[in-house]
């Protein structure tokens, strides 16, 4: 169920293995670790840059507090929710009762959306001294100011769409596979960025990823965001889609 | 071709009135900054649409439409949830405040409890930015309980009575991830003797606050 769930995010899965692999982590101690469950990743892998002791390390552009919320408890309610929506899928599946089965379907697409979007976004984002802010170099420059001018029409494009955003949901870059071009999508809570699109680069504008720290002034977020864009997991990320 | 233009309703209550249940941070932050940013994006909106229309650029007009449903929704749906709360220490956050409702409640429910369960299960249910609400069906008088995403209104079909913010600005200065903590709260501040007169009275008149702050 899992892999057919991220047979579609090829840079997602690969990701997400990094979580699932590792021996239940202190949050789920509660769960005997089953093959096949979604586990919270920690944020000490090493394409991530993040210390998972150490929240802090995106300060002062995103607080230690937001961090730990954020990834301590949401990602992880998210990673719950996306168990057990694919554990009563599967049960309703074996006793042939595939109409309950399409009912959960809106529980799997929001629980594996919000684990996919927030697996995709620790790793896109590194602190400052390490690989986070700068501007994009090579492949991945060329093809940002192929697609939109230059950088800094990119950042504004993105800061745009998250403005805009009505309610809680996601900015991304994507990849369009079919056309070969670079673009920036907006999706709404925690839909998933499938199809034709790869995602590259994800923002993060659901209220409780700033407010603690900027509180309405979102724009100040959006700005500071890219203080902490990790350039390296773009360019990878790039590379293999 | 001129238009109205919205201004803020000032909060029936100070803002630390509600403590505990909601903090006067909260409550400072939500109807100082959150609402008046509806406000204001409305009225360009609205200015933008009625400018379009009258030079007959329907095309400009129609583009308004997002901003405006998504705005003047803000401004209706904070405007009616500041009514419909009240401090815990009142006589209209009584439910006995409420008979008629009451009764349509229990009829329907069969219990406060029975109705708080179902709201509560409703309100957590909610995927992304949203309200619940306790509404009256307009033609049969029914009572129903339904959720709209990010700032869609009740205003077709259904007059809404008591209505739950459930963004994150709402509770999570106070409550962080544990929203549950925050519905269960909610209920000791809820305006029992507004969601009565909503009940009751005509339509326009639940929506009246809307037009005394103009």
């Amino acid at each position: 169920m899992a892999t057919t769930l991220f047979r579609a995010v090829p840079s997602a899965r690969a990701a997400l293995r990094v979580g699932s692999v590792k021996p239940a982590v202190a949050a789920l101690a509660s769960t005997s670790f089953v093959r096949g469950k979604a586990t919270l990743p920690d944020l000490t892998s090493n394409s991530s840059r993040l210390l998972s002791d150490d929240y802090g390390a995106l300060e002062p552009y995103i607080s230690g507090k937001i961090m730990e919320l954020h990834h301590k408890n949401h990602h992880q309610t998210y990673v719950n929710g996306l168990n057990s929506a694919l554990e009563r899928i599967g049960e309703a599946t074996e006793s042939g009762n595939q109409s309950k089965a399409a009912t959960l379907a809106p529980l799997l697409n929001f629980h594996g959306g919000g684990h996919i979007n927030h697996t995709l976004f620790w790793e896109n984002l590194a602190p400052g001294n390490k690989d986070g802010g700068g501007e994009p170099d090579g492949a991945l420059k060329s093809a940002i100011d192929r697609n939109f001018g230059s950088f800094k029409s990119l950042q504004n494009q993105v800061n745009t769409a998250l403005a805009g955003i009505q309610g809680s949901g996601w900015a991304w870059l994507v990849k369009d596979k079919a056309a070969g071009t670079l673009q920036v999508v907006t999706r709404a809570n925690q839909d998933p960025v499938t199809g034709n699109y790869v995602p590259l680069l994800g923002i993060d504008a659901w209220e409780h990823a700033y407010y603690l720290q900027y509180q309405n002034r979102k724009a100040e977020y959006f700005s500071a965001i890219w203080n902490v864009i990790n350039w390296k997991t773009v360019a990878s990320r790039l590379e293999k889609a | 071709m001129a238009t109205v233009t919205y201004k803020l309703p000032p909060l029936p209550y100070p803002y630390d009135a509600l403590e505990p249940s909601i903090s006067k941070q909260i409550m400072e932050l939500h109807h100082d900054k959150h609402h008046q940013t509806y406000i204001t994006n409305l009225n360009k909106a609205l200015e933008a649409s009625v400018a379009a229309t009258a030079s007959g650029n329907l095309h400009d007009a129609a583009a308004q439409l997002p901003a405006i449903r998504f705005n003047g929704g803000g401004h209706i749906n904070h405007s009616l949830f500041w009514e419909n709360l009240s401090p815990a220490s009142s006589p209209d956050a009584q439910w006995s405040a409420a008979p008629k409702l009451q009764a349509a409640i229990n009829s329907t429910w069969g219990s406060l409890d029975k109705f708080k369960a179902a709201f509560g299960s409703a309100l957590l249910g909610i995927q992304g930015s949203g309200w619940g609400w306790l509404v009256k069906e307009a033609e049969t008088n029914q009572l129903r309980i339904v959720t709209l995403a990010n700032q869609e209104a009740v205003v077709v079909g259904d007059i809404p009575l008591i209505g739950v913010d459930m963004w994150e600005h709402a509770y999570y200065l106070q409550y962080l991830n544990g929203k549950a903590a925050y519905v269960d709260n909610i209920w000791k501040v809820i305006n029992w003797k507004t969601a009565e007169a909503r009940y009751t009275e005509s339509r326009d008149d639940v929506f009246k606050v809307l037009k005394a702050n103009i």
